[in-house]
């Protein structure tokens, strides 16, 4: 089996185009896991002890299930009560609310690293509620999260390949269906793995400076 | 709301002490108990805020008594205050002293509500601080009265507190522009205020990291000040400072305790420094007060075995 350079020229926009939908996915997912993990850390600490309790399980049930089962009831199960979304949206929204559970716990950590002094500094000057959580305790929490934060964002691209399992078009999907037409899943398979490394690593080194530029002293 | 207390409400009628004025439409203040019930109260519960220019950085006028009526604190099954009864005169200025667990700490931790009350009174002015009246009877304090109390009070920290995500100017403006209503500009001159009078008008905008432990103590304490305090709680302010640091610091306080009428409170392990702030010092052992007395009567001549000893120890370290 030797690699063919001509057919991988060939199959590369095809590739790309696989790419721009796995981008798409894991960055709107991301926004949503990010926004929906810190209400669920909110929530979480809300007075009444049976609505906590009944988040904390909501949370634990979704992380503890794998992810192409809820892509199957989301894409499958949900239009037969009359809630029909596309495969490419109900992949967001999937890989979105699965990983918010993962960051509910990364803020939840994050919160609870703030000082107990910057609590009670807070209660001194009298802060309303809202301007504390917006105002010291969330600049904080966010700031010491953002590297575990990021790592997530890498995990979730490296997940999004799941979404072909309801027919997402995106980088996997995209080499099977070009090998399977031309029978060689040597250059596309070994391409996805590529396109994957090189997107991680400029990831990653965004993430790193992110991190550096927001480092608590 | 002072003129609709009942009698039963009044300090004056629900202490120890006999109360003359019981019946007087103005409610009275605490006043210390060393200058006795010829004093006139002038304490006033509730401080105007608005009334007080941006310009002028040091409250002045109408500061408030305190008075603790058997006041039980627990830590589980440690009692860490027992039935502890004290006042604070309007304006006085007050250090307290004690072996360390002896409760100091808790007394200035409960009046600014970052402990609970288990049990008893704290009167600031003629209002208690844990509870509230509703339909003519006592229960405790909703979030809301304990939000328009704390206005009456500031507190200066052991480790600063700073907020690090907010240059200096940020965190002398923050609470006067969120909580006092403030507007930018006014909260942003009466910070330049304060940061001159604690000498680091030059680090307006630099960021707590930057600054060196008294510095950072510095613009707590101008922090504290922004929001026009009535009654100022000091917690050990000096311990976590650099030994050079120190007499900065102290005189710093100093200038402002001369400056100001505030009623202060202050925890602290540098004797020499409380001698020169107060006007009395009590001493504290086992959450109950030993002796108290004018500081040349308790550094110069306890009366207590306890007083010495303890006094001793703290000078020889």
């Amino acid at each position: 089996m030797d690699w063919d350079w001509q057919y991988s020229g060939d199959i590369l926009p095809d590739l790309l185009d696989g790419l721009r939908y796995t981008v798409i996915a894991t960055l709107a997912g991301y926004v949503i896991a990010l926004v929906l993990g810190l209400v669920w850390t909110l929530l979480r600490r809300t007075p009444s002890r049976v609505f906590n309790q009944a988040i904390r399980w909501i949370t634990e049930f979704i992380r503890s299930t794998p992810l192409i089962p809820q892509l199957y009831f989301v894409f499958f199960v949900l239009p037969a009560w009359g809630i029909t979304i596309g495969s490419l949206t109900a992949g967001i929204i999937t890989l979105g609310i699965h990983y918010s559970t993962y960051t509910a716990e990364v803020y939840r950590a994050g919160i609870a690293d703030v000082p107990k002094g910057q609590w009670e500094a807070c209660t001194a000057l009298n802060l309303p509620r809202s301007r504390v959580w917006l105002d010291v305790i969330l600049p904080q929490a966010i700031r010491r999260v953002i590297p575990t934060l990021g790592n997530y964002l890498i995990a979730m691209f490296k997940d999004s390949p799941m979404l072909l399992a309801i027919n997402v078009a995106e980088l996997l999907f995209s080499a099977y269906q070009v090998g399977s037409k031309s029978l060689q899943f040597l250059e596309p398979i070994t391409m996805v793995g590529l396109l994957f490394v090189v997107v991680s690593v400029i990831s990653s080194i965004l993430v790193r400076r992110l991190e550096r530029r927001y480092a608590t002293n | 709301m002072p003129p609709t207390e009942s009698d039963e409400v009044g300090p004056g009628g629900v202490g120890g002490r006999p109360s003359s004025e019981s019946t007087d439409t103005e409610p009275e203040s605490p006043t210390p108990k060393d200058s006795g019930d010829d004093a006139v109260p002038k304490g006033e519960g509730v401080s105007t805020e608005k009334g007080d220019a941006a310009a002028a950085p040091l409250p002045r006028g109408e500061a408030p008594g305190i008075r603790f009526e058997k006041v039980i604190k627990r830590f589980g099954h440690n009692v860490v205050l027992r039935e502890l009864d004290f006042t604070v005169g309007p304006g006085e200025r007050v250090t307290l002293i004690g072996p360390s667990g002896s409760g100091k700490t808790t007394i200035l931790r409960l009046l600014m509500t970052l402990e609970k009350l288990d049990e008893g009174l704290i009167w600031i002015g003629d209002e208690t601080l844990w509870h509230m009246e509703r339909g003519g009877k006592r229960v405790p304090a909703n979030q809301k009265h304990l939000h328009e109390m704390r206005k009456q009070v500031g507190m200066v920290f052991q480790q600063f507190n700073l907020f690090p995500n907010m240059n200096v100017l940020r965190n002398l403006t923050e609470g006067p522009v969120r909580v006092l209503g403030l507007s930018r500009d006014e909260a942003v001159e009466r910070a330049k205020g304060l940061l001159d009078l604690v000498g680091l008008g030059d680090k307006i905008d630099s960021h707590p990291s930057q600054l060196s432990g008294g510095q950072q103590q510095r613009v707590a304490i101008a922090r504290a000040l922004a929001m026009q305090p009535r009654v100022l709680l000091l917690d050990e302010v000096t311990s976590a400072l650099d030994p050079e640091l120190v007499v900065g610091v102290q005189d710093l306080l100093r200038d402002i305790a001369r400056q100001s009428d505030l009623t202060l409170l202050c925890v602290t392990h540098e004797m020499t420094f409380a001698k020169d702030i107060s006007d009395r010092v009590l001493m504290f052992d086992g959450g109950q007060i030993v002796e108290e007395g004018p500081p040349d009567q308790i550094f110069g001549e306890p009366s207590e075995q306890r007083t010495r000893d303890f006094l001793q120890a703290v000078l020889a370290s």
